[in-house]
């Protein structure tokens, strides 16, 4: 009842198929090489090709949290998930089971193992990565990148170690940084919020929520790029096999 | 006696709603009486009393919210003070024009297994004589009593099982109601049908997938005619000088996977002239021969007339889908002008009839193929405007490309048919512009930017004034001769539909359905 009430409320594109059973028809050989075929064309870029995220969700875990049964994993591949980059998909089922199938594979992967020590890569993040300046954990921490509490859950351990390393991969859709100067000389900087054709709403780096008519506005950059930097020359490997091994484990809700 | 002279020549304007008057609908400016205003789909008001000089007051008036979550997309009909609007998914409600107040309402019961592939949604209502009449999602034609909004027919047009739907507004020409259908994605096979006002009873079908022996037949291999789909789901004009009807047809079924419909699929992507009284076909110009892209040429055509390389022509132009701009004569079907208004990568340009001289690389493939313009066009069924003020015509276009994916071509009746889909191009900006054409040329005169790609198509008005609303909840006025902004509202949800204008107590009202309500603005 609660699923039903749910899914009117994401205006459905149309009901047909929402009898869903939760027995995957198509999960021969066959199927799992069409699935894997269709995971590389439309989902691989988001959500890595072994699956471990980018800008996409994880899906290399053994449970998936939005799909733990096959018929939500269905419905998640053939609706999306709404105000999210998740998009509905116009697969036949059958295409969907096959691309299910394969999705639950990729959950039966081994892994990269995480060899580091996660308490002393609790100790670099909180101290000499400076992490906290942008980023929260719990209730501690900056506002200006995405929330670490449950990044264990969201992305795998490899995905992790290629943003630490190249932060420019894999940014949002919607994120950019704004710089802006009004005409009356204000200057702000920060992470765009929202914007439309004549207004834009800026979360500040000063910690303040600004919000600008354009017309009132002189100099305008959005762009698409992280200030996040890379910390290629600031850890070596064991360092970063600490913070990886920290950063694996949280998993939010505590 | 002079006073009752007057009395006696407004007495018509009170009366049944007559085919003349629909007709001459520029005599009666305060009513909008067909979907686009008048037959030639110019979607214009010649009222003036909200004009640039005073936009800046616009507030709303009334707002009407509806009881659903599905898209509203429905332009409102007004006649004789009062306003016919549908609400998703095929409800009908009068509204007092002054209050808002609803008359009454029309509540259709539906069958749980409605098959629509992009909402449960409406675009309006047709008014003739004392009928209401509105196309349902289970594919009915229904007529309602304009007074109270009893049932007075209800005719099946297709079986809805099959994927047949209707969220067109019909449109009413002498004595018939025309009405389309939709279902492209389901593998149905289209029809453009005419039914007796009075009675119900069908008077013509025009198949948009010709059968065995008929004419564009060969156009389809082996028996894929038979789920060729060239739906008719955006409302058409009319031209009483020839009794033509200008209809678009859409993409042909499945959409993105073309290999084994071989042939150019006629008449998908095709705008169709169909004598009015018989529904026979007098000629087609198909935009997109053999889509694989889903490019619906289900655009409104508009009439104008212009001089084209020396000589006055009845041209039937539109921007089309496909990302070009054409203008057709309107007697013959002769290709005239093609020029794109958006980015496109799929055509080298057009030939000398017209069809595209296509670009490598543009099939939609496993892994997927990028090509602008994007699966929902450079722009899509809502409506553009002209303005004969002007002479000048707008489009709310979409600057954005889509990933291409072929998949399988199974068909199953009553699911989906799709045969593959699309996805953003990953880190591209999307945007959109309304741009102002000179509808001989193609040229741009000026263009106004927008956020996002629009879904909510214009008015244009003789007050000087284009009106369109975008994603971002806006509802605003641009200056018609220049673009300049002139107002903007916000209305908090994103407009997935049209804007008309009407008269009542001697006031000029501005309408467009934003979000889930209808907002009414005016200036007092």
């Amino acid at each position: 009842m609660i699923w039903l009430a749910a899914l009117f409320f994401l205006q459905l594109p149309q009901m047909a198929d929402v009898q869903v059973g939760d027995q995957n028809p198509y999960t021969t050989p066959a199927d799992l090489t069409q699935g894997k075929k269709l995971y590389g064309g439309r989902c691989a870029g988001c959500h890595g090709p072994e699956g471990d995220g980018g800008k996409g969700a994880n899906l290399a875990v053994p449970v998936l949290p939005r799909a733990a049964q096959n018929s939500s994993l269905y419905l998640v591949i053939r609706y999306g998930i709404p105000e999210t980059e998740m998009p509905a998909s116009n697969m036949t089922p059958r295409e969907i089971w096959q691309l299910a199938a394969f999705v639950r594979t990729l959950g039966r992967l081994s892994a990269e193992v995480v060899r580091g020590d996660a308490a002393r890569g609790s100790q670099l993040v909180h101290g000499k990565g400076g992490c906290l300046q942008c980023h929260a954990i719990g209730l501690e921490g900056g506002r200006t990148g995405p929330a670490l509490t449950d990044i264990g859950v969201r992305r795998g351990a490899s995905h992790l170690r290629a943003k630490l390393l190249d932060p420019a991969r894999d940014i949002p859709d919607q994120f950019r940084i704004v710089e802006l100067k009004t005409r009356a000389g204000e200057a702000v900087s920060g992470v765009r919020l929202n914007e439309d054709s004549w207004s834009i709403q800026v979360r500040g780096f000063d910690d303040k929520m600004h919000s600008f008519w354009k017309q009132d506005v002189a100099e305008l950059k959005v762009e698409r790029r992280t200030v996040m930097p890379s910390y290629r020359q600031k850890f070596d490997d064991g360092e970063l096999n600490d913070i990886i091994a920290y950063l694996a484990g949280l998993r939010g809700g505590q | 006696m002079r006073f009752l002279l007057v009395i006696a020549a407004a007495m018509p304007l009170m009366g049944q709603l007559t085919n003349e008057r629909i007709l001459s609908s520029e005599k009666e400016p305060g009513n909008w009486l067909t979907y686009s205003g008048n037959y030639s789909g110019h979607r214009y008001s010649p009222l003036d009393r909200i004009n640039d000089r005073n936009v800046a007051g616009l507030r709303p008036i009334w707002v009407h919210q509806v009881n659903s979550l599905q898209r509203f997309e429905t332009t409102p009909l007004v006649a004789d003070g009062v306003m016919y609007i549908t609400e998703p998914p095929s409800h009908v409600t009068a509204l007092d024009t002054r209050t808002g107040k609803p008359l009454w309402k029309y509540r259709r019961v539906f069958p749980n297994d409605i098959r629509v592939c992009c909402g449960e949604v409406n675009r309006g209502v047709a008014i003739l004589g004392d009928l209401i009449y509105v196309g349902t999602v289970d594919a009915h034609l229904v007529a309602l009593d304009a007074k109270t909004g009893a049932v007075r027919w209800d005719t099946a047009v297709a079986n809805h099982k099959a994927g047949y739907s209707i969220t067109v507004a019909p449109l009413a020409i002498k004595d018939k109601i025309v009405i389309g259908m939709a279902g492209g994605e389901y593998g149905v096979r289209g029809f453009l049908d005419a039914y007796d006002a009075k009675t119900g009873k069908r008077a013509w079908r025009f198949w948009t997938v010709p059968g065995p022996g008929e004419p564009g037949h060969d156009s389809w291999a082996g028996d894929t005619w038979k789920t060729g789909s060239a739906t008719t789901w955006t409302t058409g004009a009319y031209d009483p000088a020839t009794n033509l009807i200008f209809w678009g047809t859409g993409n042909p079924g499945p959409d993105w996977n073309g290999d084994t419909r071989g042939g150019a699929n006629l008449y998908s992507d095709c705008i169709v002239a169909l004598n009015a009284d018989t529904g026979v076909l007098k000629w087609h110009f198909q935009f997109t021969p053999h889509d694989v892209h889903d490019w619906d040429s289900t655009q409104i055509p508009i009439l104008v007339e212009r001089e084209v390389r020396g000589a006055m022509r009845k041209l039937v132009v539109l921007p089309n889908r496909n990302g070009f701009y054409y203008a057709l004569d309107r007697n013959t079907g002769e290709f005239l002008l093609g020029k794109p208004y958006v980015k496109q990568t799929w055509a080298k340009g057009l030939d000398d009839s017209g069809r595209p001289i296509l670009q490598p690389n543009i099939t939609p493939t496993l892994e997927g193929a990028p090509v602008w313009p994007s699966v929902s066009g450079g722009n899509n069924w809502y409506s553009p405007t002209y303005s004969p003020k002007t002479g000048l015509l707008y489009v709310a276009a979409r600057e954005a490309g889509s990933v291409y994916f072929t998949g399988d071509p199974d068909y199953k009746e009553g699911e989906q048919f799709n045969g593959g889909g699309f996805r953003s191009i990953p880190g591209e900006e999307e945007w959109g512009a309304v741009r102002a054409l000179n509808p001989a040329t193609a040229e741009v005169v000026w263009e106004h930017r927008l956020f996002s790609p629009p879904w909510a198509g214009l008015l244009s008005t003789a007050g000087n004034i284009v009106f369109g609303a975008t994603n971002e909840g806006q509802f605003y006025a641009l200056d018609a001769a220049t673009g300049k902004p002139l107002w903007r509202f916000q209305a908090g949800g994103q407009s997935r539909s049209n804007p008309m204008s009407y008269m009542s107590d001697g006031k000029q009202y501005i309408a467009m359905s934003i979000g889930n309500a209808l907002y009414v603005f005016g200036l007092e």
